[in-house]
């Protein structure tokens, strides 16, 4: 019922309004990985939704091909500058990550798809970039990079371009339940004073247009992102921060329990869609 | 209270039979605003008493919902009134005509706290200040304390009031 009063006020606000739903463009990498950007949606959403669908589908078609070939995706360089940084000895141990891990496209293989996830021995839910970070301090003895800084967003990338093409697959059962459910709970908390919800934009109108923007079903499975707008790598924290400061709430630390909780969330509303990042934004 | 219901049509109309000084005094009266927490909402969300007294002004409303930093009303709504503003979103229902679907009275619940009319709906509340999870400062992402600011001040909510009162179907 909700969807069909949304849907006669977007043909009545047509003339004005550019974009129209998601489209339905198909997305293949190089001629080669092709994506699963719209897939059914995973069990625990289905209450709520049939299709999940990846934020591509939401962009200009300019946009999109940028993501199409890695020879024009503005991400890649910094792909780049990680493969070295993964070569690199650093901190008081003498490592690199290669000294460890070898090769990275062997060793990380399908790492991104399962992230964030349960560490036993820590007995908390990491993120990747929790991992990286506690790789440089206890294997390495070097400092920790910031949680949304250029280094970090880069080893992501680096890392999650070896999944490109496998299904998102993050465990919510087990010991991450708990903080799943609280990440669920947070997505659903309209926050600030304009008191709104990630599920009031992300849930409830993507498809629709909020001023210029085309608003997606505010997935993960491409991140970290290269936005045209700021050009460079973006963290899921970082937009995290930046959608709820939008709500005019204070918003959480990147990094944070809260963030990571909501990581894990957000990270399974796409479960079944392939890896893509790094993807590109306007 | 009460000299709050007075209309504008009569304190006009009083003060141009009294003379200055008590047209003077009459706006200093009118001139007091309902504060966000004093705001009688109706049954439906409607609000009958003139959040300031003084007649909105439509064009300085048209203005204001516009404008990303004030009301942002085009953000989610379309209306062709504006046309010349870029950009009208696609969450709410068009505004053409709300003059004709509403009256005042409802139009200033709407825009005061929607969600007194609409329970749950998406749209914010202009005219609240307390009451929120993690209150910010503004667009900041630091924190606020609350009482916020209003989004809207009185006045400004007056004007956008007018302003919707325009838009009437051809
Ligand atoms: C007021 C509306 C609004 C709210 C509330 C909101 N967002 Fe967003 N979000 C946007 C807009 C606009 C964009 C940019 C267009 C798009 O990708 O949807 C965006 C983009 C995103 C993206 C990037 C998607 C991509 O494919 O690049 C993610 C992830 C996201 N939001 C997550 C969230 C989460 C999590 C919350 C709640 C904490 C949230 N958003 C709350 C408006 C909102
Ligand atoms: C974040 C989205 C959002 C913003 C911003 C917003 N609105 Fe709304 N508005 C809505 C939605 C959604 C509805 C439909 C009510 C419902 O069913 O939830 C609505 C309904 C209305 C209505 C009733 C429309 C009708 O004729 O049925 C009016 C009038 C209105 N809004 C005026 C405004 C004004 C004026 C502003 C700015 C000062 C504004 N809105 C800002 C989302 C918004």
């Amino acid at each position: 019922m909700k969807r069909q009063v949304i849907a006669a006020a977007a043909a009545l606000a047509l003339p004005f309004a550019a974009g129209a739903g998601p489209d339905d463009d198909t997305l293949v990498v190089n001629d080669e990985i092709e994506m699963v950007t719209k897939a059914a949606a995973p069990e625990h959403l289905s209450d709520v939704m049939d299709e999940i669908m990846s934020g591509w589908h939401f962009r200009s078609d300019e946009t999109q091909a940028l993501q199409m070939d890695d020879f024009e995706n503005p991400a890649m360089v910094f792909v780049d500058q990680a493969l070295e940084t993964w070569e690199t000895v650093e901190g008081s141990k003498g490592k690199s990550c290669a000294a460890c891990h070898g090769d990275v496209e062997e060793s990380m293989a399908g790492v991104r798809a399962v992230y964030p996830k349960w560490n036993e021995t820590a007995g908390e839910v990491r993120t990747l970039n929790m991992q990286i970070n506690d790789c440089r301090e206890t294997q390495m003895g070097a400092e920790p990079w910031k949680y949304t800084g250029g280094k970090m967003a880069a080893m992501e990338a680096l890392i999650s371009v070896q999944s490109r093409g496998l299904p998102v697959n993050v465990a919510i059962d087990g010991p991450a339940q708990s903080v799943w459910e609280k990440g669920r709970e947070m997505y659903y908390t309209r926050t600030g004073q304009l008191e709104l919800s990630c599920a009031n934009c992300h849930e409830d109108n993507y498809g629709n247009m909020i001023r210029a923007d085309h608003l997606s079903q505010g997935q993960i499975n491409g991140f970290p992102v290269y936005r045209l707008k700021n050009t460079k790598l973006n963290t899921a924290h970082a937009r995290f921060k930046g959608c709820v400061r939008d709500t005019r709430a204070e918003t959480y630390a990147p990094g944070s329990e809260e963030f990571v909780a909501l990581e894990l969330y957000v990270a399974s509303r796409g479960n079944g869609l392939s890896v893509e990042a790094p993807s590109v934004r306007n | 209270m009460k000299h709050l219901t007075v209309t504008l049509a009569q304190a006009a109309g009083l003060a141009a039979t009294m003379g200055a000084g008590l047209a003077l005094a009459g706006t200093a009266a009118l001139a007091e605003e309902v504060a966000p927490n004093a705001v009688q909402y109706g049954e439906y969300g409607e609000v009958e008493t003139s959040l300031t007294g003084v007649p909105g002004d439509a064009e300085a409303g048209a203005v204001i919902a516009g404008s990303k930093s004030k009301g942002n009303c085009v953000a989610c709504h379309q209306v062709s009134a504006l046309a010349d503003v870029p950009f009208h979103g696609e969450i709410g229902p068009s505004l053409d005509g709300a003059g004709d679907r509403w009256t005042a009275a409802e139009l200033r619940g709407l825009v005061a706290n929607a969600k007194k009319t609409f329970e749950g709906t998406m749209m914010p509340a202009f005219y609240k200040v307390e009451g929120f999870i993690r209150p910010g400062d503004a667009y900041t992402g630091k924190a606020g304390t609350e009482p916020l600011p209003p989004i809207l001040t009185a006045q400004e909510i007056e004007d956008v009031v007018a302003f919707l009162e325009t838009l009437k179907e051809e």
